[in-house]
């Protein structure tokens, strides 16, 4: 890799529209949330609706407006940034405003579309549900949230838009927090992204310090043509920010807090994975890519490693998932890896084209599962089977999500894993391209085990399954119609639309992009998802698995390791949270009632008789004596002086009299 | 213009008001005391006014507006009068206390 490339300096030459009135009033897209808010907290109960029509309207009105974006960006191509200042610390201006480029309009259309079909969804899905209002309320925040984020164009305002996501996903995937293992997942991934947080703080703080600046495009301009200025700390900061970026976008070793973000409600659950939270990450290091790329390209070969070791292991633990909520979890885990090895490789539009496929067709599979888990009542696939027939819209579109995440074309997730497979190629790096090839294999064959266990032999379960509401299919219907078109606006060498869009910027992006298809690349990807799905439905259909629900395959112990996740949740319990919990914790609890209890209820003590000698000396015998002597003083002297008020007016005149004499003589006799 | 003598007549007209004001026992002759008072004064101002000339006749005016004033003001005094005697049946000034503490 080459330290510093010369291309980067070229001046973007592009000539950009600034986009106009719409453009400049893109604010609105993010204040709208906060407003609808506001409002279902303190009118959404009175509605007849409880406050989900407000949700709805507010997210159909942002839906339209990063439409009407999408449209005049695609006819004309906008790239400008919006700042308002509200003040400074030091030598730091702090700016907020918004960026309507290329990227960030995906990204509004991305939250805009999944955030709309999963509202429409969830007011039928949480019907009778508890806290209802609440729960749109907090949907309503998470959309809000993730678009302060992606509209971000200071750092400042990206932590801002981060910390609040974060604080919107405690919320939503804590939303049954009667249940302790609810809360404690909304905990563990409220934590696991502070623990990232860090590192995007520190991160931030090292760019701001050494560029002065907190603007993006400023600091990737002083990136690309200022060598000397980051040389010393771009790779430090740009591995601060991936930690940051491996919370979000749940990188492994951080990937911990994402399966068991299942707790939430499943609208929540296809939110998160598809527009709103995970791909925070991705959008971070795509944002910051032009300074990664010219600065820490040694980073990026870590970004890489990590994208690549998480969609292989998470893949893996998704074959040995029985609930079907994780099974999709890991697949997003290991579709994320995808995303960020991509943007290691240093193939920038492959991994927003990724990210962009997998919104769609991740957000349809998540709300396939919520309607099955309906119906079902359960959210164990032992307890499904069969489903095919009394669900058959839910099956078609579950299926269509299923071709389109294991790659098949004309299916969206066809063109964009293949566009990350050629890009792996093209670098020459073969091993993460054989072990990606890996992975698609393995994305196909835990995909077919999941419907072959959910919709095809018999049923197991209980009850009677039924379709779902109109309300929850229309959405499911409208995602198919994405998860299989979405693909078809970048395909190599025919019509290349997103590329364009993407890199549509202020910062000139250079990367390689494939003029035509990679047929080694497309026949590997091909022939490993065919695979999969041949050996899945062979084993779980021929060989009769999806009748009795038991894997036949189990091989020990590579299951056992699989199941317990690679123990990564024992290892963090052992050397990292029960040390701190037992030494750390206990030893704070002692110093607590010990230590600074002691002194409290010393000062406290202390205080008390204080105030008691106060009280009897200088209260009581000092200010209220003198209080009540004054008074009475007061009282005695008038009782006295009252005396004079005979109501005689002759006696009054009389002295008046007298006091005219006098003074009359002292001003004759005396001045 | 002797002023002298007037003055002196005016000074003793005020004089006996004020006697009268201070000794007097019977409310009404309080009043006629009063009377004289506003009177000396009135005498005064007619003196100085003949005597500096003035082309405005301001002491005149304010005269005319101190008898005025002065026939109000023995109007309601006689009225309160007439009214302490009706309930007290006595116009003794010693015997009205209404303002003692």
């Amino acid at each position: 890799m080459v330290k510093f490339d010369a291309n980067l300096l070229a001046e973007t030459e592009l000539v950009y529209t600034d986009g106009g009135i719409l453009a400049e009033f893109s604010w609105s897209l993010v204040v709208l949330p906060f407003v609808a808010a506001l409002l279902i907290t303190f009118i959404g109960k009175y509605l007849p609706y409880k406050g989900a029509e407000i949700a709805l309207g507010t997210i159909a009105l942002i839906f339209i407006y990063s439409v009407s974006l999408m449209f005049i960006h695609i006819t004309e191509g906008v790239a400008s940034e919006f700042f308002v200042n509200v003040g400074s610390i030091g030598q730091f201006d702090i700016e907020f405003g918004w960026v309507v480029d290329g990227l960030s309009i995906m990204m509004y259309f991305v939250v805009g579309t999944v955030a709309l079909l999963v509202f429409i969804y969830a007011t039928n899905y949480m019907e009778g549900e508890i806290r209802y209002t609440f729960f749109f309320t907090s949907l309503t925040l998470f959309a809000g949230s993730m678009l302060v984020l992606v509209s971000s164009p200071t750092l400042i305002q990206i932590l801002i838009g981060w910390e609040l996501v974060g604080v919107c996903s405690y919320l939503l995937i804590g939303h049954y927090w009667e249940k302790k293992d609810n809360s404690s997942a909304a905990m563990k991934a409220f934590i696991t992204n502070k623990i990232a947080d860090i590192g995007l703080m520190i991160g931030i703080i090292i760019l701001a310090l050494n560029t002065g600046t907190l603007r993006i495009s400023e600091i990737l301009y002083q990136s690309t043509h200022d060598y000397e200025k980051l040389s010393k700390v771009a790779f430090a900061a740009a591995i601060l920010l991936f930690i940051g970026a491996m919370g979000k976008s749940a990188q492994f070793p951080l990937h911990v807090w994402l399966p068991d973000a299942m707790a939430g409600p499943t609208p929540v659950s296809a939110l998160m994975h598809a527009a709103t939270m995970v791909t925070a990450g991705v959008y971070l290091l795509a944002r910051m890519f032009p300074f990664y790329k010219s600065m820490a390209p040694e980073a990026l070969d870590i970004v890489m490693l990590f994208g690549v070791i998480t969609l292989l292991g998470a893949g893996l633990i998704a074959i040995v998932q029985d609930d079907l909520k994780k099974v999709l979890a890991y697949s997003t885990v290991s579709q994320l890896g995808y995303m960020v090895a991509a943007i290691g490789s240093g193939a920038y539009t492959a991994a927003l084209f990724h990210l962009w496929t997998h919104a769609f067709f991740k957000a349809l599979l998540f709300l396939g599962a919520g309607s099955v888990i309906h119906a079902v009542h359960s959210n164990s696939m032992l307890e499904m089977g069969g489903l095919r027939k009394v669900m058959p819209k839910t099956f078609t579109t579950f299926i269509i999500g299923t071709v389109a995440l294991a790659g098949l074309p004309p299916f969206a997730g066809f063109f964009s894993k293949d566009e990350i497979l050629a890009s792996f190629n093209h670098e020459g790096e073969t091993t993460f391209f054989f072990i990606a090839v890996l992975g698609a294999f393995i994305t196909a064959f835990y995909m077919t085990r999941a419907v072959s266990l959910t919709f095809l032999g018999e049923y197991r379960g209980h009850g009677h399954p039924h379709e779902s509401h109109n309300m929850m299919t229309t959405p499911l219907l409208t995602l198919a119609v994405f998860a299989i078109a979405s693909g078809w606006v970048n395909i190599p060498g025919v019509y290349t639309g997103f590329t364009d869009w993407v890199t549509t910027r202020k910062t000139k992006i250079v990367e390689y992009h494939p003029e035509s298809f990679d047929l080694f690349a497309l026949s590997s990807g091909l022939i490993a998802g065919l695979l999969g799905i041949g050996l899945g439905y062979y084993l779980y259909q021929l060989q009769g698995s999806a009748e009795t629900g038991d894997d036949k395959i189990k091989i020990q112990p590579v299951w056992t390791v699989l199941e317990n996740k690679y123990y990564l949740d024992h290892f963090y319990f052992r050397f990292i949270i029960d040390p701190i919990k037992i030494n750390i914790s206990k030893a704070v609890d002692k110093f607590n009632t010990n230590v600074i209890d002691r002194f409290i209820n010393g000062v406290g003590q202390i205080a008390s008789l204080l105030g008691g000698i106060v009280y009897n000396n200088l209260d009581q015998n000092g200010i209220d004596r003198f209080l009540n002597m004054s008074s009475s003083g007061t009282d005695s002297f008038g009782g006295r002086v009252k005396l004079l008020q005979t109501g005689r007016t002759q006696q009054y005149l009389m002295l008046f009299l007298g006091g005219v004499v006098t003074i009359s003589l002292l001003i004759l006799f005396i001045i | 213009m002797i002023v002298q003598p007037v003055l002196v007549t005016a000074a003793a007209l005020f004089s006996l008001g004020i006697y009268g004001i201070l000794v007097r026992r019977n409310a009404v002759m309080v009043l006629l005391s009063i009377e004289l008072i506003l009177n000396a004064v009135n005498i005064n101002f007619i003196i100085f006014d003949s005597m500096l000339a003035d082309s405005l006749m301001q002491g005149q005016i304010f005269t005319i507006f101190i008898i005025t004033i002065a026939a109000a003001e023995v109007g309601i005094g006689l009225a309160i009068v007439l009214m302490l005697f009706r309930n007290r049946q006595t116009a003794n000034i010693n015997e009205f206390d209404l303002m003692k503490w």
